[in-house]
């Protein structure tokens, strides 16, 4: 009895807590702690097992990285160092302008091609053929055809984005259900109503998808892009190249680094992406 | 319902409101090209008269849906034509409002969003008088304390309310129910009925109810149209002469039986020949026992 009138004396006070206390209480948050601390370990013993264990021989694969301790040890050194910070920021301003160029060129493009017939029939057959071409298998030619390195990495990373993006729009605005369209028509929709009011939220899941899909391969194609084209000319030339510079000199540590970081920050781009999604399309969180 | 005003400022007769009267007169529609044609209605006549709950049944397939449409203006017939009070139907209009088989409420607007669409998108009815009206309205389907939840978070009987409050807003001069509680489990569908039935009694707007349901339609309706097989025409029109306010009891009456005996039997008879027939289930195992053959 005394424990039930505790739990109800306690009640108000939980309503009191931070959100970073409410979110401690999830258990999920525990076991994805626990989950990443626990692949830690097992490589760092991995990484270390001749070491500890007085081996003259080192686990395959795993025994060739450095241990975690070792690549923590490396990063903090890097982290004042303004160098690697550019690596970042000339990174993200690459996928920032390829992703947002593919996204305002894109979602028109695509909403075009789904409520115009015309328009689907001229434009959607030569976007098919160039759809399958990888993004990477255009670097060549955008470094021939671009005046700038920086341009036809953007462009490259752009293309990443951009079919992707077309083909969700397209995708999710022709499975828009028809009744939606006929009920707002029996009301007295005109063709603009029924694209402001219906086809375009109808729409914008498939455009957070493509969205979504679309800026994980914009960070994959800015790293080869940067490694290809040796990135900017002066100094940091985004984390593709501080990888790649980290490897030629012989450093396995800060290519971990660089690794991690490129991890780091396609979770902040796609948290970024969720959360918009979420704030603009309430009606998707409601369970 | 009680009076209002159109646009213009003219006085619409309160009368006329819901109580209009409905013709079809020998439409035909057909999909698909010449070599492969298929005729879902042929020569169909029907007489929806004002003030009355018209039920049409009909094998599942046989072109109840492709009627509505027609009726509604989504598709236009082959041939015939569709007079509502004296004139022609062309395109979907707010005086012939559909209520759609599942739900087809706007998943991103909430309930009272999704009520006021209508008026808000023809700018007839605005401010304060749309919003007391859509709450009234609301109020009466039950859905008083749920206006601000999305679709998503009402269960299936209170989407069909929602949906019911939606159409009723805009005034129709007919209702179309096209197979509105398909989908329902039983208790709800049950439960749907009779409040469809109440706000029916209440009013008496024409109304045009579609459904593959038997006892449904013998509850509901004052005309039961039994349909054909596909091509759909009319087979018969039995007036249901059961007394109103109905009960669900009065379906164990032996007039409700007597009608169900007979609309059962014809409906059978229908449904048998699509099984008969070889353009129909055994088409496809045809096609594969001789690949060369038409």
């Amino acid at each position: 009895m005394a424990n039930i009138a505790q739990t109800h004396a306690a009640a108000p006070v939980v309503r009191r807590k931070s959100k970073l206390a409410k979110m401690m209480e999830n258990p999920s948050i525990w076991r994805g702690m626990l989950a990443i601390a626990i692949f830690m370990l097992v490589w760092e013993i991995g990484a270390r097992f001749d070491e500890w264990f007085g081996k003259e021989w080192t686990l395959p694969f795993i025994g060739l990285i450095p241990p975690p301790t070792a690549v923590f040890k490396a990063w903090l050194e890097i982290l004042p160092q303004p160098g690697y910070w550019d690596s970042w920021i000339q990174s993200f301003k690459r996928v920032l302008t390829g992703f947002l160029a593919a996204m305002i060129l894109g979602i028109p493009f695509g909403l075009a091609l789904a409520v115009n017939k015309y328009f689907r029939d001229l434009f959607f057959p030569p976007f098919e053929i160039l759809r399958p071409i990888p993004p990477l298998a255009w670097v060549p030619a955008s470094l021939i055809f671009w005046p700038t390195n920086e341009m036809s990495i953007a462009f490259v990373t752009f293309l990443g984005a951009f079919f992707t993006i077309v083909i969700n729009v397209l995708g999710g605005a022709r499975t828009i259900d028809v009744r939606y369209l006929r009920a707002a028509q029996s009301m007295g929709a005109t063709q603009w109503d029924l694209f402001s009011k219906i086809i375009l939220p109808g729409t914008l899941p498939s455009i957070f998808t493509g969205a979504a899909v679309g800026m994980g391969i914009t960070w994959e194609v800015v790293l080869a892009a940067e490694m290809i084209s040796g990135g900017g000319t002066q100094g940091g030339g985004g984390l593709g190249v501080f990888i790649w510079n980290s490897y030629m000199g012989g450093s396995l540590e800060q290519v971990v680094v660089g690794m991690i970081s490129i991890g780091i920050a396609g979770y902040l781009s796609s948290s970024v992406i969720r959360w918009l999604g979420d704030v603009l399309m309430p009606w998707r969180r409601l369970f | 319902m009680t009076a209002t005003q159109t646009q213009d400022g003219g006085a619409v007769d309160p009368h006329m409101v819901g109580k209009s009267h409905l013709q079809v007169q020998n439409i035909s529609k057909a999909y698909g090209d010449e070599w492969d044609i298929q005729h879902v209605i042929s020569d169909l006549s029907l007489d929806i008269p004002p003030g009355k709950l018209t039920v049409v049944v009909g094998p599942s397939g046989c072109g109840k849906s492709t009627l509505v449409n027609l009726i509604a203006g989504f598709e236009k017939p082959d041939s015939g034509q569709i007079l509502l009070d004296g004139k022609p139907v062309s395109g979907p209009a707010k005086d012939r409002m559909v209520v759609f088989q599942e739900t087809a409420l706007i998943p991103w607007q909430t309930t009272y969003q999704n009520v006021v669409f209508g008026p808000k998108l023809r700018g007839d009815l605005r401010g304060k008088a749309l919003d007391d009206e859509a709450k009234r309205l609301l109020v009466k389907v039950g859905l008083g304390e749920f206006m601000h939840k999305y679709p998503l978070q009402l269960s299936g009987g209170m989407q069909r309310r929602a949906e019911l409050a939606r159409a009723l807003i805009n005034e129709p001069r007919i209702m179309i129910m096209d197979e509105p509680f398909r989908g329902l489990d039983a208790m709800s569908r049950g439960l749907m009925q009779e409040f469809f039935l109440r706000l029916f009694e209440e009013n008496r707007r024409t109304n045009l109810f579609v459904t593959s349901e038997i006892d449904e339609a013998i509850f509901l309706a004052d005309r039961l149209v039994i349909l054909s097989n596909r091509p759909a025409s009319v087979r018969k029109v039995l007036e249901i002469d059961l007394p109103r306010p109905r009960h669900y009891s009065m379906l164990n009456s032996g007039a409700a039986y007597a009608y169900k005996r007979d609309a059962m039997e014809l409906l059978h008879e229908e449904a048998m020949k699509s099984f008969r027939s070889p353009s129909a289930g055994s088409n496809f195992a045809q096609s594969y026992a001789n690949p060369g053959g038409h």
